[in-house]
């Protein structure tokens, strides 16, 4: 451990702090916490991202945290808590499958991430590549939580969530995309959660419901 | 002219192609179209027969257009085997053209000049298909000729039978291009080069010339109708406009033949002589099947999409038998053979094709197809009548007309057989003579059945009595088709000189012996055995009846007394009281009784209002079809079930496809 730099020891620290969040909002019954809960890893995120361009003098990773930290932390959850008062939805999120069973799958996945990331991080040369395998396990916890998910707007936020990992992964393995792309995906996030919010309008004034159960009906008959 | 006659026959191409376009210039506009835009389309077709008649007898000639892909332009080539096909379909499509031109009138299910663009399209993708050589263009020509006869099919599109049959027909017609498309991967031979020329060339070993000659087989079997691909014929032909008909059976249908005789004797480099046995029980057992289906239908052009069955089934027989001199060495039996195969090609092209026109021309005198609902025109419709009577007695096989110059030929060829090494074949050889005679004379006693049906006897309906005889383009039309029929029939010498270049291009020998310079006499071996003069017997037939006319008009002469008939008892007779078409099938449905499936409502004793119906279906529809369709309709549902309609399992089936590449990549 004393061989590591202090900065690379934050690193790792709010690595860990993503991972429990990831964690935490697959535990997490609550809309109102889960999108605090996903604003604070946003914030972590921000953070992380902010210390490894201190650390690695790449300046371009500032532009990338303040990014972050304007659209994760304060834009996107404050849209979503708008919508959850427009739309009045501030119900108990029921998984499809209890919570316990979801939490043993998660650790199987972060194994699983983690024996992944193992040899591609060993052809990586940045600093933060042991942090690869959390990319990855967040990654997948969330995309476990879209699946585990009945209703839509947590859905959603497992896909902002999603992207969240996606984003530490590019960081930590090769510092960052190109900021073009960057700011490609931001954009593409945004205006994914402003025509999702449109659809719930859409799906409610349907349904009655945002219980995406409904949407089975539109099936196709045999 | 014959420098350049590949350019030419580009030309009438091109030419066909705009006459279609200018048709969607006033699409709404009949005479535009029918007056001027389809007698334009008959003389271009007239060009091509004359272009292709001169061309049999040239050096291959071919050229490369700068079209198609990049790197992968289209290969074009004409030869002896496509000029006599490119002759085919000039001759016939000129003739269905100007009958298409009196016609086609408005209410047809679609605008004249769509009609008229899908037409030409259709003529101009035949003669393409005919001058390809390259796969890629054959392909291209042959999907195209697939599309526009489909479009043509459902031109009434708006019954519900019609978009039936035209999808049964676009569905096999697309399995035989499967078929093909992988013929032609198995001849390329792993070169990647797909133009025929590096086919000739390409020696394959093992097993695969067969796998390539059983696909084309397949393939080219399902576009001409050979069993068990047959049945999208005699649904689609009724479907279908009268010309198209005629141009589907008498032309597209040997397209298919082309093409089958191009990859077997051209593409290939040798034949085994089990193909040819293959290919002649399958071409007999197709005949004799046609033949019996076309015995006991009830719809006029069902029963000729049958009887076009028939026909390529024969055609097919001749095809497997030419295989078998050819692998034998045989050479002048096998070009004798081949030469009756494309004889009656040539002949069933013009016989069919009026046959099919005269059903036209019948259907819109009395808008009725059923044989049940007809009889008697010949009073009504003289000029239709007596020229479809030419094409029945030579679909029939009379001599002196050309039906009877091809079959004879083709039994001869049969009856040579006995002189092969192998004693299987030798035993198999007269059987299937045998079965050969019997599709013959059956398809005689068809076409007694049709013709006397529909224009014999007495009218069955009332409203007969108001149909009126065709106009100028359709008799036109009919004395052209007639016309080759009788001239076929009476210069078969020269007609087979003018085939002996496509022989020596396929087998390597010629049909005529050298010593048979008399172009009366037609001598395929040598005169001991068997010869025919056409001429002398239309000079004895018309002989015998004048002779005829002249010993009855001597004996009876004023010595007629008009009364009335005895009636057997029955004092009231009415039309209804004739043989009507399921009377006159009947002993064939006995006697064939397992082939059929039958499906009777006989109507009890005591019913006042009897009515009786019999529908005659096809075991291989029940037995082979319906099986195919509940399996891929079973077999879709299974993977219907993947489709659950929540979100979350489509994201499960997503995230374990991430999870499973991630495991794998790694």
């Amino acid at each position: 451990m004393a061989t590591l730099p202090l900065y690379a020891q934050f690193i790792n620290l709010f690595a860990a702090f993503l991972l429990l969040l990831a964690f935490a909002m697959l535990a997490q019954r609550r809309v109102l916490s889960l999108i605090n809960l996903f604003a604070m890893q946003g914030f972590a995120l921000a953070v992380s991202t902010a210390i490894v361009a201190y650390g690695t003098h790449q300046s371009h990773l500032y532009w990338s945290a303040g990014l972050t930290l304007v659209l994760k932390v304060l834009l996107l959850p404050w849209l979503l808590h708008r919508l959850i008062r427009q739309l009045d939805v501030k119900w108990d999120v029921e998984g499809l499958i209890n919570i316990p069973t979801t939490m043993l799958v998660g650790i199987v996945l972060v194994v699983f991430s983690f024996n992944l990331a193992l040899p591609i991080a060993q052809l990586s040369h940045t600093v933060t590549r042991a942090t690869l395998g959390i990319a990855m396990a967040s990654v997948m916890l969330s995309f476990l939580m879209m699946i585990t998910r009945r209703k839509a707007i947590p859905q959603v936020v497992g896909f902002l969530a999603m992207e969240n990992g996606l984003f530490f992964a590019a960081t930590s393995a090769t510092y960052g995309m190109p900021m073009v792309v960057e700011l490609g995906i931001a954009l593409d996030v945004l205006v994914g959660m402003i025509i999702l919010g449109v659809f719930f309008f859409q799906i409610r004034e349907q349904f009655d419901s945002l219980d995406l159960k409904h949407l089975e009906t539109l099936k196709e008959n045999e | 002219m014959s420098d350049n006659a590949l350019g030419l026959v580009i030309a009438a191409v091109v030419a066909w192609i705009v006459i279609g376009a200018l048709g969607l210039v006033r699409p709404r506009e009949l005479r535009f179209v029918s007056h001027l835009l389809f007698p334009l389309g008959a003389a271009v077709g007239l060009a091509l027969a004359v272009v292709a008649f001169f061309a049999l007898g040239q050096l291959p000639q071919s050229t490369v257009l700068p079209l198609g892909l990049p790197d992968l332009p289209f290969h074009l080539r004409l030869d002896s085997l496509s000029a006599f096909f490119l002759l085919l379909l000039g001759a016939v499509g000129a003739a269905i053209s100007v009958f298409a031109a009196g016609y086609f009138r408005s209410g047809e299910g679609a605008a004249p000049g769509l009609l008229c663009f899908e037409y030409h399209l259709f003529l101009a993708a035949m003669a393409l298909v005919l001058v390809a050589d390259d796969a890629y263009l054959f392909m291209v020509s042959w999907e195209a000729m697939a599309l526009s006869s489909f479009f043509l099919v459902t031109t009434d599109h708006r019954i519900p039978e019609i978009r039936q049959a035209g999808f049964l027909y676009l569905l096999i017609a697309h399995v035989g291009a499967i078929a093909i498309l992988l013929c032609f991967g198995v001849l390329q031979g792993g070169s990647g080069d797909y133009t025929f020329g590096s086919m000739r060339s390409m020696v394959l070993t093992g097993a695969w010339p067969s796998v390539a000659f059983f696909l084309a087989l397949f393939g080219f079997g399902a576009k001409a109708g050979l069993l068990p691909m047959h049945v999208w014929l005699p649904e689609a032909h009724p479907a279908a406009p009268s010309p198209v008909s005629a141009l589907m059976s008498g032309v597209m249908l040997k397209t298919a033949i082309y093409g089958f005789l191009r990859v077997t004797f051209d593409l290939l480099q040798g034949q085994l002589w089990w193909w040819g046995v293959i290919a002649l029980v399958l071409g007999l057992a197709t005949a004799l099947f046609g033949v019996i289906f076309a015995c006991v239908q009830s719809d006029m052009k069902r029963l000729l999409a049958y009887s076009s069955i028939e026909n390529i089934g024969i055609i097919v027989a001749g095809i497997g038998l030419t295989i078998l001199f050819k692998s034998y060495g045989k050479t002048l039996l096998a070009a004798i053979t081949l030469t009756a195969v494309l004889y009656h090609a040539l002949n069933h092209a013009f016989f069919k094709s009026l046959l099919f026109l005269a059903t036209g021309s019948v259907l819109h005198a009395t808008h009725e197809r059923s044989l049940g609902k007809l009889g008697g025109l010949i009073h009504r419709m003289p000029w239709v009548a007596w020229l479809a009577l030419v094409g029945t007695l030579a679909i029939a096989g009379l001599p002196p007309l050309n039906g009877f110059v091809s079959e004879w030929l083709l039994l001869q060829a049969f009856l040579f057989t006995p002189s092969l090494p192998q004693s299987f074949v030798n035993m198999l050889v007269p059987l299937a003579a045998g079965a050969l005679v019997l599709a013959v004379a059956l398809s005689a006693y068809v076409m007694v059945k049709f013709y006397g049906i529909i224009f014999l006897g007495r009218p069955r309906e009332s409203n007969l009595a108001y149909a009126k005889d065709a106009g100028w383009f359709e008799r036109a039309a009919l004395s052209f088709l007639a016309l080759g029929c009788v001239v076929l029939g009476i210069f078969p010498v020269n007609v087979i000189a003018m085939l002996d270049p496509v022989n020596a291009m396929l087998i390597g020998s010629t049909a005529l012996h050298a010593d048979s310079g008399n172009w009366l006499l037609l001598t395929p071996i040598n005169a001991d055995r068997a010869s025919y003069s056409p001429l002398i017997v239309l000079i004895g037939i018309v002989a015998v009846v004048l002779l005829t006319a002249q010993v009855v008009h001597r004996l009876y002469h004023g010595r007629v007394r008009r009364a009335p008939p005895w009636d057997c008892g029955f004092p009231l007779q009415t039309p209804r009281m004739q043989d009507t078409a399921e009377g006159f099938g009947q002993p064939i449905r006995e006697v064939f009784d397992a082939v059929f499936r039958i499906e009777r409502q006989l109507p009890s004793p005591f019913d006042t209002a009897p009515k009786y119906a019999v529908k005659v279906g096809d075991h291989l529809w029940h037995w082979l079809y319906l099986p195919l369709a509940r399996g891929a309709d079973a077999l879709g549902r299974l993977v219907g079930m993947i489709q659950q309609g929540r979100i979350s399992v489509y994201l499960t089936y997503s995230f374990f496809t991430l999870l499973a590449l991630l495991f794998f990549v790694r």
